[in-house]
């Protein structure tokens, strides 16, 4: 049974979202970077973009595979981690650290109940509900 | 007598079907709908290879190739000289005969070529990032109006009038596809909208004759469209590559760089861009790393732009290149080299402006358009260009293209450096005759 | 291939070994008077391209030759890729001047050789495909199924028809699926059953009168022949929709059946494949698409004719959608795919399907002890395994695919189709000999017992090829795509 961190929550789609004084740091789930295999390159907005919870968010490419990213919460894009840019396979390697993909100030954290917990997150994958 | 590309001899079949377990080889076909299975094929009987050989030498002989004759024809295919190390390399069975570079350990000699051909392309037109080819100028420049289009969200497509007419019908077949407007300008007459993705310009243009286009990179610019140069490869030996006056994209028609006419085809399709669109770009790329050994060596790279993995997401459904016609660009570009090529251009300049001076001075003739050219112009013929033509062609001379349709009495004609000075004096005689 | 290692050439290209001053081959002086060049700021200052002499130069391409393995050095059995051998007099057909000199545009009266080449094989292909009309222009296979589909929406929109939608198998090639978007149309999967063959309640499910067409690729991708295919023309017919053919597969069926007669209206086939021409490392190959005569009319132009007084010339179909190449497509390659059939006739096509297909089913016997066979049937000129047993051993298909260089074969093609699970696609065509075919099972046999005993033996393969395995993730990551003085 996975272990996911139980300070965040998670998507349907495979992504977290660590909450902190009204600013969301974002990222993949262990179970998402060992699916995708190699990732070679995301594709992020900008630090200013307005983003819609459960809307696309961008995409991450792999050898195999181009994925759509959603975004765990809406708000405003405040940081886009600069270390994926130019070494995307540290998502990989520390998906829930050094991988995380952005920082978005939240417009509602009351969306946070929208989402899964750690348990129910791993309830899913052990159920072969992952993708 | 037994066909000598199937080596399997009944004896080999009989053993294989006996292992397969089946009685006779029919039985494996024994999905096919029975009412359908073995049609009556009506093709003529086979031939030996002798046989081959006179049926399609006489078919050969049936033509009279214009790239043997005194040629000034251009319009988009070239007679240029083809050294013969390039014919030699790409007769190599190892490069003829080998598939696309999925399995990159045991195909770096296709790899290693087509990360020259890019590295060669990106000096040539002075751009960032080249694809491993497309199937012909035409396709390159739509699927760099696609590309545009894809990136900036935007729906019309602006083309210069002066651009090759097949290129805008090429261009116009797939933007029927993809509902893109297709708006044709004249030079002198460019308006860009906030809703127009490039501006595609042709230099030298369709005529032969340069276009400014630093004006127009700064139209481009203004409107926020990407400005797409379509260049003459062998003009860039001699000209500004377009990565100097603000290219975004620039394309080509590779067939003069050491292909020849074919009627046709195949042909390449040059594609160059600056670095920011290399995972927009379609078609194959070549990228160097290293092996475990740490040994350097080429792969295909940055493929999940492509069909095979994006599928409907792809912004091309490019599969194959003309990798074999790259190679032979590749020689050609190794072959004569920098001083070579810039050779190859100012011999096609200065020849094509001593016709163009010598058929002005004829009686009749004149030239109607203004401007400086490089190895085509337009000449106003005193007869119909096609009765010209005829009248060439019976004193075995090729001459250019038919444009009466945009210019009255208008043609087109080509000079290269395989025209000799005593080709273009003999043109300009049967001018003199013709027009009298 | 096996052997000490050799030194990588890689680490060195043509720029290289370039020195200032050398060339390869020799240039005219300017025989006519030198005209006033353009002003300087038109003119470019440098161009950085390699110089060469003549030997440097054909001693580097030809070593870097050596590092390919290639359809004339060895068994190439890439699934439905069929890469068989390439007749080598078809290349001194093609160089001929009469072909290879003709200018694309000089007067049709000077060109009837290579008009009435290209209007037989017109004629042939449709023959062989038992359809009405084929235009040859199209310049690649992916660019021939554009046409089609580009060919079947003006078809639709001709009749006042307005359809949105393409069916496509979920063992589609990836072109399938891009070419529905490149036309404007969207694309829905169609599942296959446990048989391999389309599923046609899945298929009911979907099927209205908002689809335009279903594509097929026949035999699939699994090397199947769809056994459910008359019900399929008739459903897709019965909805006004119409029915495509992928002929990648077209190897299996020459002689066999036309696929004009089981119901497609609309194919498309690869000269590169099919007709042996030579795939060049990645083309240039050709296209050329069949249709029914309700079809002709909206066929790209030009396409070879022939006048009242029987000349040859090019037209233009009623109601083209236009161009799809900026002359008449690749001739080049059509000298030889006409040189081809005019060398077999019916007879000979017959003989490579059978061939293919006795070939294909022949591996299939040998090699399903070993490695597991998702689909229990026989199969066409292809064969698909799985590599699933062997990755209970923690060895993956990509890992058996590199081993087999070790033992001096060309993989076949894997993780395609992806409906198979680690997909291992077996091609290896009519041209070559049960030898051969003999060794390949020996080395995958080989391997299968390595992948329990020795895994390690195939995690680090190739051991033997010129080069190691090579790091692609760095390759995508930070991709060096062109030569510069700083990266030597």
């Amino acid at each position: 049974m996975a272990n996911s961190p139980k300070d965040r929550r998670y998507t349907r789609e495979d992504e977290w979202v660590l909450a902190v004084d009204g600013e969301g740091t974002v990222g993949i789930t262990d179970f998402a970077q060992e699916q995708l295999g190699d990732i070679v390159y995301f594709d992020l907005p900008e630090p200013g973009a307005r983003v819609r919870q459960f809307a696309k968010l961008g995409e991450v490419e792999s050898m195999k595979a181009v994925s759509d990213l959603f975004s765990p919460v809406s708000g405003e894009v405040s940081e886009v981690n600069p270390q994926v840019a130019d070494s995307p396979e540290v998502v990989n390697k520390d998906p829930y650290g050094a991988g995380w993909l952005l920082k978005i100030k939240l417009a509602d954290p009351a969306e946070l109940d929208n989402l899964l917990s750690a348990e129910d997150y791993d309830a899913r994958l052990a159920e072969g509900e992952g993708h | 007598m037994s066909n000598p590309y199937i080596p399997n001899t009944e004896e080999d079949r009989r053993a294989m079907l006996a292992t397969i377990g089946v009685g006779a080889a029919g039985e494996l076909f024994a999905d096919i709908p029975s009412q359908h299975r073995n049609p009556a094929l009506n093709l003529p009987p086979p031939l030996s290879e002798p046989e081959l050989r006179r049926e399609l030498s006489q078919m050969a002989a049936g033509n009279r190739p214009a790239g043997e004759m005194p040629c000034f024809l251009g319009a988009g295919a070239y007679r240029h000289f083809i050294p013969s190390v390039v014919n030699h390399i790409i007769s190599r069975g190892e490069f003829a005969t080998a598939y696309t570079p999925y399995q990159p350990e045991i195909s770096q000699g296709t790899l290693q070529t087509i990360f020259e051909f890019q590295s060669l392309v990106c000096e040539l037109t002075g751009m960032d990032v080249s694809n491993a080819s497309m199937y012909d100028g035409a396709s390159a420049l739509t699927e760099a109006c696609l590309m545009a289009a894809a990136v900036t969200g935007r729906g019309r497509v602006a083309l210069l009038s002066t651009i090759h007419p097949h290129y805008e019908a090429v261009l116009r077949t797939y933007a029927a596809g993809r509902k893109l407007a297709v708006d044709v300008m004249e030079p002198r007459d460019v308006a860009l909208s906030a809703e127009h993705a490039c501006l595609a310009v042709q230099q030298p243009d369709f005529f032969g004759y340069l276009e400014d286009v630093t004006a127009l990179a700064e139209k481009a610019r203004a409107a926020g469209a990407r400005y797409i140069v379509a260049a003459d490869p062998i003009s860039l030996g001699l000209f500004r590559p377009p990565g100097e006056y603000g290219a975004d994209v620039v394309v080509a028609e590779g067939q003069s760089l050491g292909i020849p006419l074919s009627f046709g085809g195949p042909y390449l399709g040059i594609f160059a861009a600056r670095e920011k669109y290399v995972r927009q770009m379609p078609g194959r790329i070549v990228g160097r790393t290293t092996d475990s050994e740490g040994r350097a060596g080429y792969v295909l790279t940055l493929q999940t732009r492509e069909q095979h993995i994006r599928r409907e997401r792809a912004t091309s459904n490019i599969c194959s290149n003309e990798q074999l016609v790259a190679l032979a660009a590749t020689v050609y570009l190794c072959a004569l080299g920098r001083q070579g090529l810039r050779r190859v251009a100012e011999l096609c300049y200065h020849k094509a402006h001593y016709a163009a001076e010598a058929i002005a001075a004829l009686p009749g003739y004149s030239l109607p358009l203004e401007g400086t050219f490089f190895k085509e112009f337009v000449v106003r013929c005193p007869r119909p260009p096609e009765e010209t033509n005829a009248a060439l062609l019976e004193r075995g001379i090729i001459g250019g293209l038919d444009l009466s349709d945009r210019i009255e009495k208008g043609m087109l004609l080509c000079v290269t450096e395989m025209n000799s000075r005593q080709e273009i004096d003999g043109l300009v005689t049967a001018l003199k005759e013709v027009g009298s | 291939m096996s052997g000490p290692q050799r030194p990588s050439m890689g680490a060195r290209l043509s720029f290289d070994l370039s020195r200032p001053g050398r060339i390869a081959t020799t240039l005219p002086q300017c025989d006519v008077p030198s005209a006033e060049l353009p002003p300087p700021d038109l003119l470019r200052e440098e161009l950085n391209l390699p110089e060469l002499s003549q030997p440097d130069l054909i001693r580097y391409f030809t070593n870097l030759s050596h590092l390919n393995f290639s359809v004339d050095g060895g068994f190439y059995p890439l699934g439905s890729c069929t890469m068989k051998y390439n007749p080598k007099v078809h290349e001194e057909l093609a160089r001929l001047p009469g072909f290879a000199q003709l200018h694309p545009l000089q007067p049709a009266e000077t060109a009837q050789g290579a008009l009435a080449l290209m209007y037989e094989l017109q004629r042939s292909l449709a023959e062989i495909t038992g359809m009405d009309t084929v235009s040859l222009t199209p310049a690649a296979g992916a660019h021939g199924e554009l046409t089609s589909i580009l060919t079947v929406k003006a078809y639709l929109e001709y009749k006042g028809e307005s359809r949105h939608k393409v069916l496509v198998p979920d063992s589609a090639h990836g072109t399938n699926p891009a070419t529905t978007a490149l036309s404007g149309f969207s694309c829905l999967p169609v599942a296959s059953d446990a048989q391999g063959n389309t599923d046609l309640g899945a298929l009911a499910a979907v099927l209205d009168e908002d689809v335009a067409a279903m594509m097929l690729t026949l035999p699939n991708t699994l090397g199947l022949f769809d056994q459910n295919i008359l019900r399929i023309a008739e459903m897709v017919h019965e909805k006004g929709a119409l029915l495509y053919c992928d002929g990648a597969n077209l190897n299996a069926l020459l002689g066999q059946v036309k696929l004009g007669d089981l119901g497609f209206d609309v194919l498309q086939m690869n000269l590169h494949k099919t007709f042996s021409t030579p795939h060049g490392g990645g083309g240039p190959g050709a296209g050329p698409v069949a249709v029914k005569a309700h079809l002709a009319p909206f066929l790209p132009s030009p396409q070879v004719g022939r006048e009242p007084d029987g000349r040859y010339a090019f037209q233009t179909p009623e109601h083209s959608i236009g161009r799809m190449v900026p002359f008449h497509g690749n001739f080049g390659i059509m000298v030889r795919a006409y040189a081809y059939i005019r060398s077999l006739g019916a007879e000979g096509l017959r003989e490579v399907s059978e061939n293919a297909v006795i070939n294909a089913n022949y591996l299939l016997a040998c090699l399903r002890d070993a490695y597991h066979l998702p689909y229990d049937r026989r199969c066409l000129h292809e064969v698909v395994f799985s590599g699933s047993r062997q990755r209970a051993k923690g060895v993956h298909t990509y890992d058996v695919a590199k081993r087999l260089m070790d033992y001096g074969f060309h993989p076949p093609t894997v993780y395609f189709p992806l409906i198979v699970d680690e997909a291992l696609m077996i091609e290896p065509t009519e041209t070559e000999s049960k030898e051969t075919l003999d060794a390949f099972c020996e080395a995958m046999l080989a391997i299968a017992r390595e992948a329990e005993e020795e895994p390690e033996l195939l995690r680090g393969a190739p051991h033997n090829a010129p080069l190691r395995r090579l790091d692609e993730a760095t390759a995508a990551r930070r991709p060096v795509l062109r030569w510069r003085k700083e990266n030597r």
